[in-house]
């Protein structure tokens, strides 16, 4: 309003241009009135806001961050690593057998002579296991891979299954029809008795075919995972996808789009999945766990990473029969699954409450 | 039964029957994708031990009989002989093992169902009462946690701490435990399901004419209210045995219970690739009808629901 509204041109008898003089100007009292006194607030901003609120998802952010950076950092500077057996002393010495099976923050006689000469050791914090491994450090990459499993499987049937649901939801038809009788079946396959039967295939079949890349670094073992979850886990994820692509597909700006000539991959990316973003990430916010889940269970059956890689689950199968005797073995992976589970698990429910209120159950 | 519910019926069950068929042929091309055959990876056979061995198992024919006979046999529920146990059909070993699973398997779902529907009503009646809050914090806990998980802190609390319960499930009274593990989680997804739908229905305008009729409010709880929250939890049936199947594996390890489990678990350790299958399809013949069942009881239960 740059123009000075009290000098208007003359109105002309005929036009319907108003008559300035029979308005009232607004005093500075009514205009406050106008003024907007809560900022307005993008969806990101909001749903944030919510999610900030909710106490408990909160806490269990902080908790994953906790042992997230936990995982990351203590590798770097603790002084053992995950597979040195530490009873297994350098060429021309004996091995000290009293390295294994120590127990919390005890010493094995080697470190004990190096402790009485005055040397600095550092202490085995949960003690070693049978082959004489650091036990913390074992948890700690445990951890770690367990955590990296559930990302990237989850990443994968992310990109499987967003992909397969746009095309299938915006396409509709035959296409559709199709696309979908093949999730069906697919959704109706008993999933854990075929994952179990992909591990043990892959588990022989792989081992030959990526001898000496760096896939064989992974373990045959953790690539079965991935091949499984990218084979099976997607279906609830393109079925998700199509039901919001769908919905979505019928609005005006989508018309308006296809009217200005776009492409239907241009329409995909730009137009319908960013208006389905906050499904999508809450959805693979709660695959994590259920990938954390396969895997430990898998683990636990043996089938899950190649030895002498540990994950939670192949720690617990490992110490089940310290039940009796050093429970502690037992117990931390195992209540360590529990805490990261429960923790993304409640931290999913939150970002659905704050960012998708529809889908609250 | 109208016109539109045949249809969804014939549906249904044919993609059963195709799940099946595809369970069967996965399961056997998949197991002929490991190479050498299964007896490679014995220590010392010979060339003439090996050729026998697979004459024996009918591994000498081409693939595509080998398949038609498995598929021969799959329908006929004749799984040939097991690999690693001398002398032993397939058939008998899951029959023997599944006696011990199903009773296993039917006491942990019946008292997940029961339980998880009176807690659950409780929490919706209570709702944000205290004990709301406990049931949904012990439910929330429960569904963290693997049966693995819940299996050892059950046998380390009750057997090694506590030294109430046997740790061996070979009794009737070690067979408590191994229940309990199965039925925490199954449980715990009872509850939360039972809540929710309940207290969508309690808020509904129905039940406020019922008790403003002066119905008691028991029988409101029980007859007006109940009958409509137990539909979700029908649905969930199908999975709920896919659970506690795959539970069962593990939990009948940890317990030593001599049920189909155990033979699985260890037919996959010793690569005993007859008996993998064999139990792999007949676990998934399970899963399969009883989500087949669990959609049906569904749509007859709750005659609003769409059948397209």
């Amino acid at each position: 309003m740059s123009k000075n509204v009290d000098t208007l041109p003359e109105k002309n008898p005929l036009s319907f241009q108003l008559d300035l003089s029979k308005w009232e100007k607004a005093s500075s009292e009514e205009k406050e009135q106008q003024i907007i006194e809560r900022e307005s607030v993008t969806f990101f901003k909001d749903g944030m806001r919510r999610l900030w609120k909710n106490k408990v998802a909160i806490t269990c952010a902080f908790i994953l961050i906790f042992i997230i950076l936990a995982v990351i950092i203590i590798p770097m500077v603790y002084p053992y690593t995950y597979d040195q057996q530490l009873s297994i002393a350098e060429k021309g010495k004996l091995p000290d057998s009293s390295y294994n099976n120590l127990g919390p923050m005890e010493y094995s006689n080697t470190e004990k002579k190096m402790i009485e000469e005055g040397k600095d050791v550092f202490p085995h914090l949960l003690g070693t296991d049978s082959l004489g491994r650091d036990y913390f450090i074992r948890v700690i990459y445990g951890t770690r891979i367990s955590l990296s499993v559930g990302l990237f499987a989850s990443v994968i049937v992310l990109i499987i299954g967003t992909l397969y649901g746009s095309i299938a939801g915006y396409f509709g038809g035959k296409v559709d029809l199709i696309m979908m009788r093949i999730v069906d079946i697919i959704y109706s396959l008993p999933d854990m008795l075929m994952v179990i039967l992909f591990s043990v295939v892959f588990q022989q079949t792989l081992e030959p075919l990526i001898a000496g890349t760096f896939l064989a670094k992974l373990g045959t073992g953790m690539i079965s995972i991935f091949l499984v979850f990218a084979l099976l886990y997607w279906v609830s994820m393109a079925r998700l996808i199509r039901g919001q692509i769908l919905s979505i597909k019928q609005q005006e700006f989508i018309l308006t789009a296809k009217a200005l000539g776009a492409k239907p991959s241009r329409i995909i990316r730009k137009h319908l999945l960013p208006n389905c973003i906050s499904v999508i990430v809450i959805s693979t916010a709660l695959q994590i766990p259920n990938a954390i889940f396969t895997e430990s269970f898998l683990s636990f059956l043996g089938l899950g990473v190649s030895i002498p890689m540990p994950s939670l689950g192949s720690l617990a199968n490992e110490n089940l029969s310290y039940i009796y005797s050093d429970v502690y073995r037992l117990l931390v992976p195992a209540l360590t699954i529990c805490m990261i589970v429960l923790s993304l698990n409640l931290f999913g429910d939150g970002l659905r409450d704050a960012f998708d209120p529809k889908q609250k159950k | 039964m109208d016109k539109k519910f045949l249809y969804y019926l014939i549906k249904r069950v044919l993609l059963a029957i195709v799940t099946i068929f595809l369970v069967v042929t996965i399961t056997f091309f998949i197991m002929n994708f490991i190479p050498g055959g299964p007896f490679l990876s014995e220590k010392s056979v010979t060339e003439t031990t090996l050729a026998a061995l697979n004459a024996k198992f009918g591994l000498d024919k081409p693939v595509g009989e080998q398949y038609l006979n498995y598929l021969k046999g799959a329908i006929t529920f004749d799984f040939g002989p097991s690999m690693k146990m001398d002398g032993r059909e397939v058939t008998d070993v899951i029959m023997e093992g599944f006696s011990t699973s199903a009773k296993l398997g039917i006491i942990a779902a019946a008292s997940a169902i029961v339980l998880g529907l009176i807690l659950g009503s409780l929490a919706a009646v209570f709702h944000n009462k205290l004990v709301d809050r406990i049931i949904m914090v012990v439910s929330t806990a429960f569904v963290a946690m693997p049966s693995f998980i819940v299996a050892t802190l059950l046998l380390w609390i009750f057997c090694v701490q506590m030294k109430v319960l046997p740790a061996n499930g070979q009794t009737a009274a070690g067979l408590i435990l191994p229940i309990i593990s199965l039925m925490l989680y199954p449980m715990a997804y009872i509850i939360r399901l039972t809540r929710s739908s309940m207290l969508d229905v309690l808020g509904q305008d129905y039940i406020r004419t019922a008790k403003a009729k002066g119905v008691a409010p028991s029988m409101v709880l029980f007859k007006h209210a109940l009958r409509n929250a137990v539909t979700p939890v029908i649905t969930y049936a199908g999975p709920m045995v896919a659970f506690i199947l795959t539970g069962s594996l593990v939990v009948e390890k940890i317990f030593a219970v001599p049920g189909l489990g155990k033979y699985f678990v260890s037919s996959i350790i010793n690569r005993d690739y007859t008996m993998i299958m064999g139990t792999t399809i007949f676990l998934a013949i399970i899963v399969v009808v009883m989500m087949l069942l669990s959609d049906i009881l569904y749509k007859l239960f709750d005659p609003r629901v769409d059948l397209s």
